[in-house]
This record gives C-alpha cells, structure tokens and sequence, in this order.
C-alpha cells in the first residue's frame, strides 16, 4: 500500500514493480526492454520463445486491465478479429483492386485505373446477359419455391398419423449438398438411361434430352433448386399455419365465413410476415446461385444458364482478368447487401410482433 | 446500417429457458406423433403419404442405385427389383481402374477423413470463438451493437465468389492454399456469423432472474458465464454445432478453390468423379452420394425442432 506522505515518483515505482496481473506498465517495459536484450544475447530460438512469453504477459496483463470496463469488447473481439482477417480484409483488398488493372497470372504489377473496369463492365452485353439468366432463374425458381412450399406448408398444417416423420422426409433435400442434388439430377435427365427421358419415351416413343435447349436447361435447374428449397419456405409457412388460433376459426365457421374470406381475412396475416422473409432470404441466395447451374449445365447450353456468380469465377479463375473480376463482384455485392438490408428489417419487425403479448 | 435495423433476436426478452421453449415449439407446430385421431382427414393424409414419397424418392432412388450393379444401374426400362450388391460401396475406396488391372485405392479414404476433420475442426474453433461472442453481444451490448451484428450477418450472405476472390490471392501469396490450416481458418469464418446469430438467439431466451441473483451473490461474470449460461444453452450449442458440421460438410466453392490434392473434401472428389472417369458408372457415384448423405438424413431426423431457427440464422424462432 502506497503511504500517503510518500513523494508521487515513489508510488508510481511501487505502482509500478507490483506483481499483479492488471499492472499492464511494468509488462510493457519489460516486454520493450526484454526483447531487444534477448534478441541481442540469446540465441535465436531461446530468444523467439522469451518474447513470445513476454508479448503473451503484456497481452495478459491488458485484458486483465480492460476486463469490467469492456468486457462486451473483449468477449467479442477474438472472432471479430477472424472475421475481419478472412471476410472484411479481403473484401476491402478486392474492392481497392477493383480500381486497377491485374491479372493474377501475370508478374506484372497492378496499374491505377480508375473506374475502367466498372465502366468496361457495364458497357459489356455480356454481362447484361449473364444478369439476365440470373434473374430469369431467380424469378422462376423462387416463384416455385414459394409456391410448392407454401402448397406443402398447408398440407401439412393439420395433424395425422406419423406427421412427424413425414416431415422428415419433405425437409431432407434442403439439408443436402449442391454437389449431391447436382449429381442426383445429372442422373435423372440423362438422356439414356435418366428417368424423365424413360418417362418420356414412355409416352412419345422418342428418347428426351432435356438440357439441350435453352428453356430445358433452365427448367432443369429450375426443377432441382425448387425440389431442393421449397422445404424451407414451408418449414417457415408452417410456422405461420400453426400460431393462428383454433377459436378465430371457430368463431368463422360459426359466422359461416367463406373458406376463401377465412383464408384472407384470418390465416394470412399470420403468415404474410413469413412470406415475406422466405421470398428476400431465397432472393438473396437466387442472386447467389452458382454451385447448381455450374454442376448440371455448366452454363450451358451457349451461356442461357450462366448466372452472374458463374461469370465472375469464369472471369477471376479462367480468363484471369482478377481486377475486372472484383469489379463484377462488388456489383453483385452491391444487391445482395441491399436485400440483406431488406431481410434484416422485416425479420426485425416480425420478432417486435411475436414479442407483443 | 442504422439503429432501425435491429437483429431480431437482440429485442427478445422471453421469459422461458431454451429447454422450455423447444418443448413448447413442438407442441406448437404440432410436431408430436398424434395421439390416434388424425385432425386432418382420410383424404389429406393419403395425399400428405403420396406427396412426401414423391418428394423423397429421388433421394431413395440414389440409395436404390447404389446397390445396383453396373449393369442394373444404366437398365432401360429402369429396374425396380433387383439383386442388391455391396459392389459400389467396396468400390468406393478401392477398386480396379480397368477390368482385370490391379486394385487401386480411389483416394477417398482420404477426402473422407479430409472432410470430417476440416469440418470438425472448424466448427469447434468456430463454437468457442463464437459462443463468447454471443454472450459478449447478448450480455454487454457494446455501442453500434446491432451494427455489428448487421455486418456479421452480412459476411454469411455475400455471394462467396465475392470473398473467394481476394482469399484465393492471399492464400497463393501466403502458401496457405492447399493446406489445412488455411481451410480451416477459412471454414471457421465460415461458421462463425452462423455460430454468433444461433448462440446468441439462445442466450437472448435465458431468464436473467437466476444470472442477477448469481451476480448479486457475488459470482464473476465468467463464474456466471460457465456455470449458469452455459449449461442452460448446452442444447443450443449441439443444434449449433450439428448446424455448422452440415453447412462446413456441403460446402463446395471454398473447398474447390483453396483445396489442394492432400486436402480434397468429399464434394469437390464428387464433383470431379461426375464427369471424370466414373461418368457413366453410377451404381458408384450413387454410392459415394450415399455415404456422402446418410450422415446429413440422420442428422436432419435429430435437429427437426430446431430445423427452423438453424435455417434462418435464428433470426427466426418461431
């Protein structure tokens, strides 16, 4: 304990040789002092270690330091630091890259180039089209999603025999792996041996190539994403169904309300907020969608089914032209987050809802 | 990026612990095996009985192929009842390349265990990083909290040819292309938004009753943390970490991309076989699905009740 009549440059060395963990000064005099002396006497690995201790001590006595005061920063700084090392850094990195001409295969340095690569892409109808594609997939595979799961939400609404494993069954194929449903589908639309070919000649006596033109693909790869995510819009569809309360339709059937005006006027405010949030989260992963197409079609045929996600791998991995690769990549980040923004709001304003009693 | 945009899950207050309230979501969505009397009706249950075989046979009709011999698989008409074989899956892991030639290992011993350690690994760096930021986030909002939350988020929905890129560079420049430490970090990042969303819609549930009697009896925040938060979320953490080993699992760009020959997982192996040499024996590739998908069928069967809140990032509960 520092006396009070001591001289202040007194406690500050008795404050400052403490032996305790939140004496962060001495840990960071010892630490600037130890490593250069050790790095100047010991050998190499001797002196590695010694400052890693050192450097872990200060680390150590700076936490303990901070710990009450910000213990919310600290709890949250390990995987904020991971994040931003493996998600932000890069994305910042890429987004000054957008601004330069580099190619990852050449040795050449990256050169200033302004907007170029931003202007050159969007004068590229290439790139008009490829967004095309991707819209055009994304409008018809989350028009079937929403109206598949939200047929299976209702069908599913009422309780019989083993329900629950039934379920089951429906909500698998939007656990499993592109690559897997990828390969499913391959197999299916072959145009030997593929059950929709067989089904067909069934009835046309002639073998059915499905992915070779330019609708066929897209309804193949319409078919496997919408088989794939209608799950998910039912499992949130159902969620809905389930919350209305029994007496409203009770209450309904006694008034002798029409099955039409009992589904507008009492289920559907239940399940317009999910909907909602089913319809921007598939949007958000329709505008995504490359691990599908770049498995079934390979964009093909021509490049009807190339999306925007497709034509950036093509461009930052097979024509090596990097920077204008970040440059299509920021645009297609660009929507992404505005929809992210959107899903975020309305989920927000669904949970304010649920909380009301 | 405003105040506006809260987090769904920062605004609960729920009074129930977690256990409670999974209890209480599957009374809810009725999820209980019904008790004899069908609400639905003879006609909705033999179209709900129809509608789910449909839904499921593709998948049944890759485990069906995958007993089939070589022959079997490319019959036309396709055969409903055949001889079943075990061929496919020996042939999985070794098998002669040409008839008569020697027996070879495929390699995908190897992606195998490539993807149980990657994804293992991963998600548990990801749980314990990620957990203790929940509960940073859940307990001790820090200033532009929702903020941080937004961009956490944000980081799961960029499109991941956008991160890919940048990544690809540095992980060339670096070395860490090809190895596991640098899948691993990637994969945990991965997780991590995931993990912080689902860990702390959990911990958003917990009564604060218990943890303020704790806290006035004088126990530390981390006594608190592990002895009275934690144990009542060990069920979030499980359906957490089930989560994140199904979503790591999956995964195919990353693993493209950065993987290198000795550190190949099993989907970019598959994707490779689908048009490679095994392009037109599908009795095997319907084996590697097979091996490949069980593991996901059972684990979808375990995580039914918290199907809903995993898909949406817990930004959805009920």
């Amino acid at each position: 304990m520092p006396l009070t009549d001591a001289p202040p440059s007194a406690i500050l060395v008795e404050r400052l040789i403490a032996p305790r963990w939140d004496n962060w000064p001495a840990a960071l005099i010892g630490f600037l002092v130890g490593m250069p002396l050790a790095v100047a006497v010991l050998p190499p690995i001797a002196s590695f270690w010694l400052s890693a201790v050192l450097c872990a001590v200060l680390v150590a006595t700076l936490i303990v330091n901070a710990w009450g005061r910000y213990t919310g920063g600290l709890l949250v700084t390990p995987a904020l630091t991971l994040l931003f090392l493996m998600n932000i850094f890069p994305l910042l990195w890429s987004f000054g890259l957008s601004f330069f001409s580099y190619h990852a295969n050449r040795a050449r340095a990256p050169t200033w180039v302004g907007l170029d690569n931003y202007a050159r892409i969007l004068n590229d109808p290439d790139i008009w089209d490829r967004l095309h594609n991707t819209v055009i997939l994304a409008v018809l595979t989350v028009s079937t999603q929403m109206i598949v799961g939200f047929l299976l939400a209702v069908l599913f609404s009422k309780r019989f025999p083993l329900r629950r494993y039934l379920l089951i069954l429906v909500l698998t194929p939007m656990m499993l792996s592109f690559v897997a449903v990828g390969a499913f589908f391959r197999y299916y639309y072959d145009p030997t041996f593929g059950l929709l070919s067989q089904a067909v000649r069934l009835m046309t006596g002639e073998p059915y190539i499905l992915m070779n033109s330019v609708w066929g693909a897209r309804a193949g790869i319409v078919i496997a994403d919408a088989w794939m995510w209608s799950p998910f819009v039912m499992l949130l569809v159902l969620a809905g169904l389930v919350s209305v309360p029994k007496y409203l339709y009770e209450a309904a059937a006694i008034d002798r309300v029409s099955a039409w005006r009992q589904f507008w006027s009492i289920t559907f405010p239940y399940i317009r907020g999910l909907l909602l949030l089913a319809l921007l989260f598939r949007t958000i992963e329709a505008f995504k969608l490359f691990d599908l197409p770049f498995l079934l079609t390979q964009g093909g045929p021509g490049t009807a089914t190339e999306t925007i996600a497709i034509k950036v791998f093509r461009v930052a991995f097979e024509n090596n032209k990097t920077s204008d690769s970040t440059a299509l990549a920021y645009i297609l980040l660009f929507t992404v987050i505005v929809l992210t923004n959107l899903y975020l709001y309305f989920a927000n304003q669904r949970a304010k809802e649920t909380e009301a009693p | 990026m405003t105040e506006s945009i809260t987090p769904a899950a920062s605004v609960s207050s729920a009074t129930t612990p977690a256990s409670t309230s999974i209890r209480s979501l599957v009374e809810r969505l009725g999820l209980l095996p019904a008790s004899g009397v069908s609400e639905a009706g003879w006609g909705r249950t033999l179209l709900a009985f129809i509608v789910s075989f449909i839904y499921f046979f593709p998948v049944l009709w890759i485990i069906l192929t995958s007993f089939k011999t070589y022959n079997d698989a490319l019959a036309v008409p396709a055969k409903f009842i055949f001889t079943p074989t075990l061929e496919n899956f020996l042939g999985v892991f070794n098998r002669a390349y040409s008839a008569g030639g020697p027996i070879q290992n495929t390699g995908f011993t190897l992606y195998f265990f490539n993807s149980i350690f990657i994804a293992s690994t991963s998600v548990l760096l990801a749980l314990v990083l990620g957990t203790v930021a929940a509960f940073g986030f859940s307990r001790y909002p820090l200033k532009g909290n929702d903020t941080y939350l937004f961009m956490i988020l944000s980081t799961r929905m960029l499109p991941a040819i956008v991160v890919i890129i940048p990544i690809f560079i540095v992980f060339r420049v670096t070395g860490l292309a090809g190895t596991y430490a640098g899948i691993i970090a990637l994969y945990t990042a991965f997780n991590l938004p995931f993990t912080i969303w689902m860990m702390k819609s959990f911990f958003d549930e917990l009564s604060p009753d218990v943890e303020d009697a704790a806290r006035l009896d004088g126990s530390s925040d981390i006594r608190v943390f592990f002895k009275i938060c934690l144990p009542q979320v060990y069920a979030g953490l499980a359906a957490t970490a089930v989560f994140g080993l199904i979503l790591t699992w999956n995964e195919f760009l990353f693993a493209l991309l950065l993987s290198g020959v000795e550190t190949r997982t099993v989907p970019v192996a598959m994707a490779q076989t689908i048009g490679g040499d095994m392009g037109v024996r599908w009795g095997l590739l319907a084996a590697i699905e097979t091996l490949f998908l069980i593991p996901v069928i059972i684990v979808t069967f375990a995580l039914q009740d918290q199907l809903l809140r995993g898909v949406t990032f817990g930004t959805i509960k009920k």
